[in-house]
């Protein structure tokens, strides 16, 4: 059953519908598939198989019951393992929790649970998800399936390359300055951080709390608008939650339609520091646009540029308490210094042993910018330029109905490239930064292949906040639109991955 | 502005609850001199008429009904801790002995 | 760190040169039946680690989300203590590590308490009234309780490991602070004593809190410093914790007044410190010097949304407000017409409720008094509780009056009666029945009695034939020894004088 993993997920769960195919024979074979590729890939922290497979008996079960199912039933995801699951470990790809079950489920997952979708298992993402490329992980990188010497794009680069190398047909990522985009872009897969507040975000370990948004990953725009539409929602357990329906978002990525829209392009997120072949593809999408009857405008957002600066303190700040409670105490590791140490020193030496390179960068920067005599000039200036980016993106929106960039400057960079210039690593979010400062949604789809490396290149779709709708109707146009033109979806020109089994 | 020094490095560790060796702290003075380097022009930008946003969303007064919801059990409670005795956390003395 | 070691000034002495400024910082706990951003119960002396939810224990991935109804107990503190309440305010991470706080950072308030710029008079035993400003009363949550263990005083020091229990974490706190309190000279621990008085009786009036003191309902923080007479700028203070009695707050200011006062005659400077009350010494010791250390990282918590005030809840929060104690207390005393003197009394006996309850369900104020401070206060004494605490109720004393005052039983026979309801007989009246305790009425056995002691006092049976009908008390005396008061005193009085034909 090969095609069986080569399916969107709308199309495998219109065959599950259809009882064409089981949810135990498609859950079996993405577990095989995982089991063949992901020796090379290393997406996957832990394989949830028995569950998974238990969830999928179930589904077939209700089905043959002709109990009523969600549409979504017996179609497999993996889930970040940034998102706590009862029954499975959850490491945020730190040595700190190695180990650790949580004894409680995240909101995300509670809702995939009740939609019957197997989990197939936690796939691999940059420490605490702090990173662009996944090198960051305490478990080894994971790589990218179009050329396995590169870079899957971070954090979330374990659900993008899950999804990408077929090992599964959704996942949930989480984005926090372009975790789910980036990694989209360079792997070829469609990623969507949802409007702030769109899903709840309890359960999901938080690295900066006003920045942290649960999003889907997937191969199809439809098949993130399904996603999306299972995870959204009111959730009384996080105060951030909005209380706005999710909205129809399926209906918008199947109606699909830019006649008349305004499309805005982003003057200050293209040009210098961006790939020729990025733009090229950029500018292919905005022509295909057009012909379908968008107005493409030009907007200016000149507070975008220091964007990067105030995200390099605000999400620092909020990481430096969020991850104060890695401590030995409660939880995880604790690390116990020769004689007879205080809790003091068994925290420090705790925290010293647990958390990677840049992590520590981070906490420290964060302390940094908080203490005292600093906190003005530095968090209090970066939340007013935080107003300033959102006060850009209003007056965009005034010209245009959606805006769109590049996802990523450039396509994946070669592991270890980056890994001693954290400076060169953080300019790789410079276009997804924005929607996380202001809240607002954003979608990243493939825009084909950069001509002068043959990697994969992404869009970007950004909307004002509580319109991520708008994402889905223009993302299915022009997702539709490009794959006419390559004749196929984008993925099929992926190279074969060669077989190294997981021993997981 | 000020920059950032390895005496800063290891008064923000202590305060961050990390311990780091010398070889660490200059390596880690020598990163963040540059990224602080970086970002510090970020104060000059807004003006003192531009409020601070800490939330992206505006919105206010979410409150929770005073309803008592499910609990740990005392074993659930303790199941992650990494030393526990008497239904309770352990952990080693908070002050020195002397 | 022995305790009590230190010089000290007589406190006259420290009187004469030196002016006392004090602080308060009281800590009340709610008496909400969940926490402040948990729906754990709120509970005292359960199992530990059981009133805990994952938020409680700071677990990956947790959320808060606030308690309505502590945020509505803050705004009525505010009210009582005559403060502005914020238009709009925000919860604020104070970032420390320490076991007992689960997150390492402890959701507080910080630039902007939901309550500011308020006032307390308070009264002094002698009728003094004193302004306390209050400068903020602002939301957070208690930490949880550690145990240490080993070593040989259960102290801290000397401990060779700890216990921690956090169903005391996240407990609602209403944190108020007062501006320095000066001018209050050698009547400064008096009032010290005064205001947690009044702060204790007003949370408990307003019924937000337990205002339970050795439970650690209302904790008190107190700031001494001294400055020579006619300075104007203060000195240096210490801020002594762990007082948690009213007794305990007079003592500990007026030993740091005595300890200041001592350390500046030897022209040493004081130093900045906690100091820690113990009680069984009554003096303090030195904890904690300030630092740089307590460098705190505030920011606004981006967990949890500002609350927003508008005059219409405000309002009808203030209309729910109960009648201040103060105001409260001179209403009552003009009603029953008590003196100065009497009232003192019956509110230092802790009675006036009780008393107030008594008249409600239907007896003079006199009778009123006459049983709260006679007969259940003196049982009190000996059981050694408070006398609201004996299982008196307002309508058993009604009946007891009743009875009396029908002529049924009399004031001694009243008290056998009491005895009786208390050891579960059952009503007075069945308690008269059972115990025979009814005054003789019929006049065959009286007239007997009354013969026979006019007979042993022939002097005074013709003073009183002589017109001084007041010697009849001797005669009734008499009577009331011989019937071992089982005898109505008033029938008495008419059949003695019946018997010698005298007018009454």
């Amino acid at each position: 059953m090969a095609d069986l993993i080569h399916l969107s997920a709308d199309a495998l769960a219109q065959k599950l519908a259809a009882k064409e195919v089981s949810a135990v024979e498609a859950t079996q074979a993405y577990l095989d598939r995982i089991d063949a590729v992901d020796g090379a890939i290393n997406a996957f922290l832990h394989v949830n198989t028995e569950e998974a497979l238990l969830v999928a008996a179930e589904v077939d079960k209700a089905r043959a019951d002709g109990d009523a199912l969600h549409p979504l039933a017996g179609v497999p995801i993996a889930v970040k393992d940034l998102i706590v699951t009862r029954g499975q470990p959850t490491t945020a790809g730190s040595k700190i929790l190695e180990g650790w079950q949580s004894p409680y489920d995240a909101t995300v997952v509670k809702k995939l649970r009740a939609a019957k979708m197997p989990i197939l298992g936690k796939t691999n993402l940059d420490e605490f998800a702090m990173g662009s490329s996944t090198e960051h992980s305490a478990y080894g990188p994971t790589r990218n399936p179009w050329d396995l010497d590169r870079i899957p794009g971070g954090s979330g680069g374990g659900s993008a390359a899950a999804v990408a190398a077929f090992e599964a047909p959704l996942a949930l990522g989480t984005d926090t300055g372009g975790s789910i985009r980036q990694p989209g872009a360079v792997t070829g897969t469609v990623g969507v951080k949802p409007t702030y507040g769109g899903v709840s975000r309890y359960g999901a370990i938080a690295m900066a709390s006003s920045l942290d948004q649960i999003g889907p990953v997937s191969r199809t725009v439809l098949d993130s608008a399904l996603l999306h539409e299972v995870i959204g929602g009111h959730d009384p357990h996080d105060s951030t939650s909005l209380t706005d329906p999710v909205g129809a978002l399926v209906e918008a990525a199947r109606l699909g339609q830019v006649e008349g829209m305004r499309i805005g392009v982003i003057k200050e997120l293209q040009g210098e520091g961006y790939q020729a072949g990025v733009l090229t593809r950029f500018h292919e999408s905005l022509d295909l646009l057009r012909s379908a009857g968008a107005e493409i405008v030009e907007v200016s957002c000149p507070n975008f540029r220091y964007a990067l600066e105030a995200y390099y303190l605000i999400m620092p700040s909020e990481a430096s308490s969020n991850l104060a409670k890695y401590d030995g105490v409660r939880f995880g590791l604790r690390v116990v210094p020769d004689g007879a140490p205080t809790i003091e020193r068994v925290m420090g030496a705790t925290r010293a042993a647990g958390f990677g390179d840049e992590v520590k960068r981070r906490i420290i920067l964060g302390t940094y910018a908080l203490s005292a005599g600093y906190y003005d000039a530095y968090y209090g200036s970066a939340q007013k330029v935080r107003t300033l980016i959102q006060r850009d993106f209003a007056a965009a929106f005034e010209q245009a109905d959606v805006l769109i960039s590049p996802t990523a400057p450039t396509t994946a960079f070669k592991l270890g490239e980056k890994l001693d210039d954290p400076l060169a690593m953080y300019l790789n979010d410079v276009a997804t930064i924005p929607a996380n400062m202001a809240g607002v949604p954003g979608l990243s789809l493939p825009g084909g292949l950069a001509d002068e490396d043959g990697l994969p290149v992404g869009i970007q779709l950004l909307a004002p906040a509580r319109q991520d709708a708008r994402l889905y109707r223009v993302g299915a146009v022009l997702e539709s639109l490009l794959e006419e033109s390559w004749g196929g979806p984008l993925l099929a020109k992926a190279p074969a991955i060669p077989g190294i089994a997981g021993g997981k | 502005m000020a920059e950032i020094n390895r005496d800063d490095v290891a008064h923000l560790a202590k305060l961050a609850h990390i311990d780091m060796t010398d070889e660490e702290l200059d390596r880690m003075a020598g990163e963040l001199a540059v990224i602080v380097d970086s970002i510090k022009t970020v104060s000059e930008v807004a003006g003192d008429d531009v409020p601070a946003t800490s939330h992206p969303i505006p919105l206010s007064n979410v409150f929770r009904e005073d309803v008592v919801g499910d609990t740990l059990s005392n074993e659930e409670a303790l199941l992650g801790a990494p030393d526990n005795a008497d239904g309770r956390f352990k952990v080693p003395a908070i002050l020195d002995g002397e | 760190m022995t305790a009590g070691t230190d010089e000290v000034l007589s406190f006259d002495e420290a009187m004469e040169k030196y002016d006392p400024v004090l602080g308060f910082e009281v800590h009340v706990e709610l008496n909400t039946k969940t926490k402040m951003f948990s729906s754990a119960p709120n509970a005292f002396g359960d199992v530990p680690n059981t009133n805990v939810t994952p938020v409680d224990l700071g677990l990956p991935g947790v959320l808060p989300v606030v308690n309505g109804v502590a945020v509505e107990s803050a705004i009525k503190i505010g009210l009582a203590l005559n403060c502005s309440i914020a238009e709009k305010c925000y919860f604020a991470r104070k970032n420390y590590f320490y076991p007992d706080t689960p997150k390492n950072f402890q959701t507080s308030q910080f630039e902007d308490p939901i309550a500011h710029d308020g006032f307390l008079d308070i009264e002094l035993t002698d009728g003094t009234v004193f302004r306390v400003e209050i400068e903020r009363a602002h939301m957070e949550e208690d930490a949880g309780k550690l145990t240490h263990m080993g070593g040989s005083t259960g102290r801290i020091q000397g401990a060779e490991f700890s216990l921690v229990d956090y169903n005391r974490a996240g407990v609602p706190l209403i944190e108020i602070v007062t501006k320095p309190i000066e001018g209050a000279g050698s009547r400064a621990p008096e009032l010290a004593k005064a205001y947690v008085a009044a702060i204790r009786e007003i949370v408990k009036n307003l019924g937000v809190s337990d205002a339970r003191m050795e439970r650690g309902n209302v904790r008190c923080d107190a700031n001494v410093s001294l400055r020579p007479h006619g300075r104007e700028t203060f000195g240096t203070r210490t801020e002594t914790k762990n007082v948690n009695s009213l007794r305990a707050v007079e003592h500990a200011v007026r030993y740091e007044i005595q300890r200041h006062a001592a350390v500046l005659d030897t022209g040493t400077p004081i130093l900045q410190e906690t100091r820690h009350w113990h009680e069984d010494t009554r003096s303090t010791t030195s904890g904690r010097p300030k630092s740089d250390a307590d460098d705190y990282r505030y920011f606004p918590e981006p967990d949890l949304v500002p609350v927003v005030t508008n005059e219409a809840w405000i309002e009808k929060l203030r209309a729910e407000l109960p009648e201040p104690p103060a105001e409260r207390r001179k209403r009552l005393q003009a009603d029953w017409g008590y003196s100065d003197a009497e009232f003192r009394d019956v509110v230092n006996a802790g009675v006036m409720s009780s008393i107030e309850d008594t008249i409600a369900a239907g007896v003079s104020a006199a009778v009123a008094r006459k049983w709260w401070m006679g007969e259940i206060s003196r049982r009190a004494k000996l059981a050694d509780v408070e006398p609201a605490e004996l299982g008196v109720s307002p309508e058993l004393i009604v009946e007891l009056n009743a009875l009396i005052e029908s002529g049924k039983i009399n004031d001694k026979l009243s008290r056998d009666v009491l005895d009786g309801v208390l050891a579960g007989e059952g009503t007075p009246a069945e308690v008269v029945e059972k115990r025979g305790l009814a005054v003789v009425s019929d006049d065959g056995p009286l007239l007997e009695a009354i013969d026979g002691a006019l007979a042993a006092q022939p002097d005074v049976a013709d003073k009183i034939r002589g017109g001084k009908v007041q010697a009849v008390g001797a005669i009734v005396g008499g009577v009331m020894k011989a019937t071992r008061g089982q005898a109505d005193a008033g029938r008495v009085r008419e059949l003695i004088l019946e018997r010698l034909g005298v007018e009454g």
